[in-house]
């Protein structure tokens, strides 16, 4: 999955899509984890990394991890790689 | 230090209601060029136009007679205001008045020696929502398919074919979705009552408006163009606020228009992105949008470009804006004395 590459990350989490004009708030984390998306960091990547930094488990990251890109996705600041 | 040019504009749409008319957006545009210095004549059709009294925009205000007193009453109102105000270049900005403007043309640029920069007759009867499908069909774009009615007992003729919501539409303004026959027939009188007939009768389409303001040179290049998404609509469907947009697609369909028509003049095309990211035509209007100084925001100062055409100018085109600048209108009380008041409608003239 990536970032769509005209979405445009501000410091403080706000998110917008210049294509279409919305615009989101991302929490501190959302935002890294959207970063390290939009730097091309892989699933697995990012899940050493937050277990490393965060008091979490695999399984936790997994759900929420899962249920953060699926957000993503649906409100198209996300695409699926191609293949 | 460079002095600028001095040029006297006649402005018409002083109307900054809720449903506001673009001469103000304009005129602000107009102020902010960087080669004219900008005398401001407004042109009134009421005397309660705010824009009458907003003395810092508008430096002189002559009433002018409604589209309906024909062309003649016209032009002999703006003898008279150019013999005192010696008008350099005239912008109408109401889609009700332009066939007038149109008409006079010729006679304004060469007899009293006033610019005008506007669509050609064919071009502003090939855009109107009566015609739009055949303008889609031969400038290969897509528009939902609309139908001409001259009166209310033909809509159960064409409920089949559009289904409801379908879209009431005026010939110049007004528009409402519905979603009985009942309210279809409501919307029919009610907007013929107020625009005239014929009343466009047109198939809904589901998905995000999208708008364009873009300025074309008649000789098919596109000067510039913005797109904007609403963000806070009012009761009327006007925008209240807006964000400038990127949108490649929109901006392609944009071009095809202004090219393939060779379209003059500022234009304001209004489309809907289905879900599955289809875009539709549903208007053109030929004038500013009231949202334009979002385009001067932008980067694109589209009144002055138009104003420097018509003047002949050279105008190189735009080459980008912001995106993500947003405009917030706002309503402002003025306190305006009486003696004005009375001045504009027992003169005329302010």
């Amino acid at each position: 999955m990536n970032i769509k590459k005209n979405i445009a990350l501000s410091d403080s989490g706000f998110v917008f899509d210049p294509s279409c004009g919305d615009s989101f708030s991302a929490n501190p984390i959302g935002l890294e984890i959207i970063k390290k998306l939009k730097d091309g960091n892989s699933k697995e990547e990012i899940k050493a990394y937050v277990l490393d930094t965060y008091m979490t488990d695999e399984t936790t990251f997994e759900k929420d991890f899962y249920d953060f890109t699926s957000t993503l996705l649906k409100l198209n600041v996300a695409e699926e790689s191609k293949k | 230090m460079t002095t600028k040019k001095q040029i006297t504009v006649a402005v018409t749409g002083l109307n900054a209601i809720d449903s506001p008319g673009p001469g103000i957006p304009v005129i602000r545009g107009l102020r902010e060029s960087e080669v004219y210095d900008v005398r401001i004549v407004g042109l009134s059709y009421e005397a309660l136009e705010p824009g009458i009294y907003m003395h810092d925009l508008v430096d002189k205000t002559y009433q002018i007679p409604f589209p309906s007193s024909g062309v003649e009453s016209l032009l002999t109102r703006l003898q008279y205001i150019h013999s005192v105000e010696k008008i350099d270049l005239i912008i109408p900005n109401f889609d009700a008045e332009l066939f007038s403007f149109i008409k006079l043309a010729d006679h304004f640029q060469n007899v009293m020696g006033i610019k005008i920069f506007v669509p050609t007759q064919e071009q502003f009867d090939e855009r109107h929502k009566a015609n739009l499908n055949d303008f889609g069909e031969k400038h290969g774009i897509e528009v939902p398919k609309s139908q001409m009615i001259f009166s209310a007992s033909e809509i159960p003729k064409y409920q089949e074919e559009f289904e409801y919501p379908m879209v009431v539409k005026g010939k110049f303004y007004d528009a409402a979705i519905a979603y009985t026959p009942e309210q279809a027939a409501n919307h029919f009188n009610k907007i013929s009552a107020k625009w005239g007939l014929p009343i466009i009768l047109q198939k809904f389409v589901h998905g995000q408006e999208v708008n364009v303001t873009a300025l074309g040179d008649g000789k098919g290049r596109m000067v510039g163009a913005v797109a904007m998404r609403k963000t806070y609509i009012t009761d009327k469907g006007k925008a209240w606020a807006g964000i400038a947009i990127k949108d490649d697609n929109l901006m392609a369909m944009t071009q095809k228009i202004v090219e393939s028509s060779k379209w003059k003049g500022g234009l304001e095309v209004e489309v809907i992105k289905d879900k599955d990211g289809k875009y539709y035509l549903i208007e053109i209007n030929p004038r500013f949008p009231a949202w334009v100084y979002l385009a001067v925001g932008c980067g694109q100062n589209h009144p002055d470009a138009l104003m420097r055409l018509a003047i002949g100018d050279e105008v190189e085109s735009f080459k980008d804006y912001d995106a993500g600048k947003m405009f917030v209108r706002y309503a402002y009380d003025m306190i305006v004395g009486l003696d004005e008041f009375e001045k504009i409608s027992t003169a005329g003239e302010l």
